[in-house]
């Protein structure tokens, strides 16, 4: 099927590439990788109007093929056929913004000059029109020497049209390549632009625009810096409102499913493998999908809307004082979400020191993978009752973990600045989309990406995690008749036993030790491997969370459920997120450094708390 | 730099008066950072082109937000500052 022509969708940030994409592909979209960088590779199929298939990628947005991060990196060697795992397009639609031509016509002029065949799609010509701007898409496409469709792609206007010169370009056979090559010059390019622009705008009245209407409180010193407060606030409370029904539903149908299979299999050992391990491990882990995509709900609707600039300006005066601009901010409350997406959407920072930085701090703020280990440690130890009216004392221990990582990645990003990530304060220079209403199709796409990306997540690596924790724990048996307990008996328990000396001075008993190796895999793991070696040891129990909780209440003390506690505050207990700096570091030297500097931070803070709460008697 | 005769008059960007449009006159390129003046150029930023001062972030030290032609973008304020402005006629 590698037959079908490959056309790729390029324009500048903000032109309303991906709802053009998403218009023109709908769900059949495949989400994979470049080969080598972790550039997102969005692909889609389009059937044209003489029912040949088009393969259709969308490519990062970029101002020009002079590229300043991986994301423009991927686009310029697309675009001149040199990107590995890519062929060269048979076509570009570049995709310009209407009410933006003098800019985005810089970046058009560029690619036309690449000598592909070229369709323009001059979108969001609405809202053009709403501005005051009336265009001639004639002159503009004599003027570019291509055709020039005007779209809205948000309402599917100009869809039919574009499809029909994509048939008409492709049909006029293979690509002629003259060896014009790339122009760099800008300034000559942007001069041309305007020009072009000027001469292709018929009329224009100044209209007083939304945008600045809204931005005028939105980016207000005082009611600016409150609205954005109360946004993160009601995004935190709605991840825990609003996902009590689901996390129910979720819990009931896993537990269903656990009764079933307890019911359809012979007790021995396949019943505990399945039961115990598979359908505990991963149940464990699936009942976070709700919080994960109520989070993600929020970080999208704040992108699409256009907001999440503007919040990121508000913060850069604050992420300055540490050494980063407002970029980070984005990436940094993705990271709340999970570190993965937010140590990628670094990429959007220009300077490499910053980058750095924020990828190196990302994993100290508090991801969902924490809540499960917090929430049942806050659940079996800290008395739910009120200290303030309203304010329960069990919410304000948690409201302090995520404090304790924002203040630790606060002072860790100080620190790295002035050491490992030394270097010229970084600036800030960030275009602010208008806004518009996120479309609902477009979030609910990016939100089925993430559950689906979720879930492998949870049917992978956790459900082998889990397997293989079960394994280790169950073999080999004690032999009959012995009283050793069957965990310390164990492969884990061997192992666990020589983890629990380096842990032990910071109040870590065994069933800690058990854990924290198979909570590498991902953090929430750490719940099901101590529902699992409580279940091994003492098999007749009823397993399940409640039991969980008073069994931890009866075995461990509260020095050690708070040393616990704040371990998982900085200690880099994710597989994931050590691969993926890998990943975007190009190699071992920044992950070793990040996984040293957070376990050494883990075990200070751990290991002060310890001591701290038996000095003071707790 | 050919400067016009009109360079002795214009004002910083950051200085300007709020929502007062004005006619970039000159760019003190080289007090940019290599990758801060390439990316305002892709912003396009040049000699000609039509700019405001729209908000302030914070009280004091914060970015300010700036219209370049059509486009609104955020700088930080050394940025606005290499930026001379003639302000058009009332």
């Amino acid at each position: 099927m590698n037959q079908a022509p490959l056309v790729a969708l390029v324009g500048n940030p903000n032109a309303g590439k991906s709802a053009l994409f998403n218009a023109l592909t709908g769900a059949r979209q495949k989400v994979g990788n470049y080969p080598g960088v972790t550039v997102e590779r969005h692909a889609g199929r389009l059937a044209l109007d003489d029912g040949r298939p088009v393969e259709l990628v969308d490519l990062p947005g970029a101002y020009s093929l002079d590229p300043s991060s991986p994301d423009e990196q991927v686009t310029r060697d697309v675009v001149t056929g040199s990107q590995a795992g890519e062929r060269l397009p048979d076509a570009l639609v570049v995709v310009v913004d209407a009410a933006n031509l003098d800019n985005h016509l810089r970046f058009t002029l560029q690619l036309v000059s690449l000598g592909l065949p070229v369709i323009v799609a001059l979108n969001m010509i609405d809202l053009a029109r709403r501005d005051g701007l009336e265009l001639d898409p004639a002159i503009l496409s004599q003027e570019l020497g291509v055709p020039v469709i005007p779209t809205v792609a948000v309402r599917r206007r100009g869809l039919d049209e574009l499809k029909k010169a994509l048939t008409a370009t492709l049909q006029a056979g293979p690509v002629v390549r003259p060896g014009g090559g790339v122009v760099e010059d800008i300034v000559t390019l942007q001069r041309r632009a305007r020009v072009i622009s000027e001469k292709a705008t018929i009329s224009e009245t100044a209209v007083r625009r939304w945008t600045h209407r809204l931005d005028a409180v939105a980016l207000h010193p005082v009611f600016g810096s409150l609205l954005l407060l109360g946004l993160l606030f009601l995004m935190f409370q709605a991840v825990f409102a609003w996902s009590e029904a689901p996390i129910g539903w979720i819990e009931t149908g896993v537990a269903a499913i656990g009764d079933l299979a307890t019911s359809a299999l012979p007790p021995g050992f396949v019943r505990s493998l399945i039961v115990d391990g598979l359908i505990a491990g991963v149940g464990a882990v699936i009942v976070f999908l709700p919080q994960i995509l109520i989070l993600f709900l929020f970080i999208l609707l704040l992108e699409a809307s256009g907001y999440m600039v503007r919040a990121a300006f508000l913060m850069d005066r604050l992420m300055a004082t540490a050494g980063l601009s407002g970029r980070a901010f984005i990436p940094l409350l993705s990271s709340f979400a999970c570190a993965v997406p937010g140590i990628m959407a670094t990429r959007t920072i220009d300077d490499e020191k910053d980058r750095l930085t924020t990828i190196l701090i990302a994993p100290l703020m508090t991801c969902s993978a924490r809540l499960p280990v917090y929430s049942i440690m806050i659940g079996a130890f800290i008395p739910a009752r009120q200290v303030l009216p309203g304010v329960g004392l069990q919410g304000l221990v948690l409201f302090s973990l995520y404090v304790a990582g924002i203040v630790g990645a606060f002072v860790a990003a100080i620190v790295l600045r002035r050491t490992v990530t030394k270097g010229e304060s970084s600036g800030f220079m960030m275009e602010m989309p208008k806004y518009q209403w996120p479309r609902l199709n477009d979030v609910l796409l990016g939100l089925w990406q993430r559950a689906l990306i979720f879930l492998k997540r949870a049917g992978t690596i956790i459900a082998f995690t889990t397997i293989v924790l079960w394994a280790l724990l169950s073999f080999p048996k004690p032999p009959a008749g012995s009283d050793a307990s069957p965990v310390d008996y164990s492969v884990a328990g061997r192992i666990g036993h020589q983890i629990e000396k380096v842990v032990a001075p910071i109040g870590f008993n065994r069933d800690i030790a058990l854990a924290l190796l198979p909570a590498m895999s991902a953090r929430e793991v750490a719940v099901a491997a101590i529902g699992t070696v409580y279940s091994i040891d003492n098999p007749d129990e009823d397993s399940g969370e409640n039991r969980l909780v008073d069994k931890l209440r009866s075995r461990w003390t509260l020095p050690t459920a708070l040393a616990f506690l704040m371990w998982f505050v900085f200690a880099p207990q994710c597989i994931s997120t050590i691969a993926i700096t890998r990943r975007e570091t190009n190699g071992w030297k920044w992950p070793a450094f990040m996984v040293g500097y957070l376990f050494a931070l883990a075990y200070i803070a751990a290991g002060a708390t310890y001591w701290i709460a038996i000095a003071i008697g707790l | 730099m050919n400067a016009p005769a009109t360079v002795s008059v214009p004002l910083c960007l950051s200085e300007m008066p709020r929502r007062k449009s004005g006619r970039v006159a000159g760019v003190d390129w080289d007090t940019l950072a290599l990758p801060e003046a390439r990316r305002l150029r892709e912003l396009g930023l040049d000699e000609g082109v039509t700019v405001e001062l729209l908000h302030q972030a914070t009280f004091g030290r914060g970015p300010l937000a700036c219209r370049i032609g059509r486009m609104t973008v955020a700088l930080r304020r050394h940025v606005a500052g290499a930026i001379h402005v003639m302000p058009d006629a009332a």
